[in-house]
């Protein structure tokens, strides 16, 4: 069979030898003159993608259209290498041809032929080609906001899926492998201890020391047991956590059901009869709903370690103190409020990261899109429901 | 059409005035063709045509813009999602990667089917799994994850799994692609054989020309100019037909549009004369 990319090689390695041996280059040529109506091109010299073309060229293409001229016919003379530049000069001649309906005769080398008949032996493909114009602001905004109205039905669809994949799972009547439920478990929860342990205690040092700095002038070293206490229990812990498993779970389950999505494992599923909400969403939102309030506790703490290690060592407050300390400021109730934003946190990341790997395209580059997005839209949900909650908890008196 | 007459009772699928397509965008209309029971039918087509996006509609993942799918008798895409699920219950799909999921060995993907479905206890559940890897020259590889085999085994895995529930009816998408010249006819016989002995039907988007010709017992070409059927039959008589539309005809006769001594004289010299 022959290979015009193999062709073009064995045309330009053969260049490089004559480059080589002879040393001598001419530069392309194109002649054209018209005779009987006919529009007669001849090209010569060496072409080459490095060379631009010969001032006539253009010229040439442009006598096609002239009035008078009824066929176009291309020669070639004293030709030497050439390659994909004499190639695009010859197409251009043939198209501008064919569109003043032309007829094209020729006399070329075989290879040279043969390539330009290769270009048109396909004819494009009607409506293949893509005419986008360049979208304008306001019509960028209008876009985004109709489009704004169903992707947030598509969300609440999404939810309910959920919900519905829940209350299937407690009625006992769901696809969920318990199996996964724990191996998703493990992933998040345990797998997650190290990091939590890490930056809930430096978290809890950090909290220590800016509160000593103030404390220290009044002499009240010892309220630092209750700052540390009540801002890790209440709240902190649970934040870090939620950070922290945006990061590193959240991301996880998007691009997981992302690639399953490019995979068409996800289709597999479906065409299963087997819904992917029940078998791959439920069994991670249960995970994360459970062990973030979990890991909340463990941070916090790990959090008053952290603001211990600040009291005892440097501070110089006894040890038994800052323990009694603690108990007497930093009440139950601080807990309790803890574990529901660690609850919610759960939720949110859980369902952040699967919806956007169950929405995600069928591509590598939307595999990345979609975990950027996850971790975005988890961290911004989890502001915005501390925010929610502690308004919430301040109406309450909690 | 060639069966339009022929009994609902004996058919598997048919398909009336179907358009499929993205958004507003329309890749194929007006596609009427109806299967058999125990058919071997291939979808065929230039690349670009449509031909996955149909099988996509057929097997319900996604919604046709206008027309109506037909399993046996029932409207497939006019009911609820849990009533395609239902009959999606007996049909098995290879996709055209496998799609193994990635997460599980061999044996438990064809093993999930099996749980989803049956009250067999474990042990006969992994009896069954290793039977279907076996049929699919696969045996010995039951804890293997999918990716440490190679893309012509995934294909096979994937046909594994589709068979595991012995469905009646069979999507393939483009499943000899990938492999070699004996695993590919290995497969033709293993589809003949799985025909004759569960009276299967088939339904295969190829390229293969070797295959259509070799199991094929009907098929459809979708033309991508027109946009729509223009072809439909068993793929040798269409090969043969002189009435065969143009491109079907290129298609089942592999083109031969660069061959040919048409407008070119080559001379001594190595010039060639010629018009286009």
């Amino acid at each position: 069979m022959w290979r015009p990319a193999v062709y073009i090689q064995q045309k330009l390695a053969f260049g490089t030898y004559c480059f080589y041996t002879i040393h001598m280059k001419t530069s392309p040529q194109v002649t054209a003159s018209a005779t009987d109506g006919t529009w007669l091109v001849r090209v010569g010299g060496e072409w080459s993608i490095e060379d631009p073309w010969p001032d006539s060229a253009g010229d040439a293409i442009e006598g096609v259209k002239a009035s008078g001229i009824n066929s176009l016919r291309l020669v070639s003379g004293q030709l030497g290498q050439w390659d994909s530049s004499l190639l695009v000069f010859l197409v251009q001649l043939v198209q501008q041809a064919r569109d003043c309906k032309l007829p094209v005769s020729f006399d070329l080398p075989e290879g040279l032929a043969r390539l330009v008949r290769m270009a048109f032996a396909v004819p494009p493909r009607a409506g293949a080609q893509r005419h986008s114009a360049p979208q304008s602001f306001l019509e960028h905004i209008g876009g985004e906001t109709l489009s704004l109205g169903p992707r947030i039905c598509d969300f609440l669809n999404f939810l309910g899926d959920v919900a519905f994949g829940l209350g299937r799972m407690f009625i006992g009547r769901s696809r969920m492998r318990f199996k996964d439920l724990v191996t998703a478990m493990y992933e998040c929860g345990v797998l997650s201890l190290p990091i939590i342990s890490l930056t809930s205690m430096l978290f809890g040092l950090i909290l220590a020391f800016v509160g000593a700095v103030q404390l220290t002038q009044f002499g009240a070293q010892i309220y630092v047991a209750g700052l540390v206490g009540i801002g890790m229990l209440r709240v902190m812990g649970a934040v870090m956590v939620g950070v922290v498993m945006s990061g590193r779970v959240g991301a996880a389950y998007a691009a997981l059901i992302g690639t399953m999505q490019v995979n068409e494992e996800v289709d597999a599923l479906t065409t299963l009869g087997i819904s992917p909400v029940d078998f791959l969403v439920v069994p991670r939102v249960l995970a994360l709903t459970l062990m973030v309030p979990a890991l909340t506790v463990y941070a916090d703490l790990m959090g008053i370690v952290g603001g211990y290690l600040v009291a005892v060592l440097m501070l110089d407050i006894n040890s038994l103190e800052y323990i009694h300390a603690t108990t007497q400021m930093v009440s139950y109730r601080q807990i309790l409020i803890g574990l529901v934003y660690g609850t919610v946190f759960g939720i949110v990341i859980a369902i952040a990261g699967c919806y956007q790997g169950m929405r995600c395209g069928r591509s590598a580059m939307a595999v990345g899109q979609t975990t950027t997005k996850a971790v975005v839209c988890s961290i911004v949900g989890i502001i915005i429901m501390t925010a929610i909650i502690t308004v919430i908890c301040n109406v309450l008196g909690v | 059409m060639a069966q339009t007459g022929t009994n609902p009772e004996s058919l598997a699928l048919s398909v009336k005035n179907l358009q499929v397509g993205y958004g507003s965008y329309v890749l194929m209309r007006d596609v009427t063709f109806s299967v058999r029971k125990g058919d071997i039918f291939f979808i065929m087509g230039g690349s670009g045509c449509g031909k996955s996006t149909l099988l996509h509609v057929l097997m319900g993942l996604k919604p046709p813009q206008a027309g109506q799918v037909f399993f046996g008798g029932v409207n497939f895409w006019g009911g609820t999602p849990a009533m395609r699920r239902q009959e999606m219950r007996h049909a098995g799909v290879l996709f055209q990667s496998g799609a193994l999921w990635s997460s599980m060995t061999l044996a438990e993907n064809i093993a999930l089917p099996l749980q989803q479905y049956t009250d067999l206890d474990d042990d006969e559940i992994r009896e069954l799994a290793s039977l279907k890897l076996s049929l699919v020259g696969l045996a010995g590889f039951e804890d293997y994850y999918p990716s440490e085999i190679s893309g012509g085994m995934s294909k096979r895995a994937g046909l594994a799994r589709a068979l595991a529930l012995d469905p009646e009816i069979l999507f393939l998408d483009e499943p000899s692609a990938g492999l070699d010249p004996v695993s590919s006819n290995l497969l033709d016989e293993l589809i003949q054989e799985l025909r004759d002995s569960l009276n299967a039907t088939f339904i295969i988007v190829s390229h293969e020309l070797a295959s259509i010709f070799n199991i094929g017992t009907n098929s459809i070409f979708l033309d991508v100019n027109t946009r729509t059927v223009t072809a439909e039959g068993n793929p040798t008589t269409l090969r043969d037909d002189p009435h065969t539309q143009k491109d079907a005809k290129l298609f089942l006769t592999r083109g031969g549009r660069h061959k040919g001594s048409d407008n070119f004289k080559t001379s001594a010299d190595g010039m060639v004369e010629g018009t286009l």
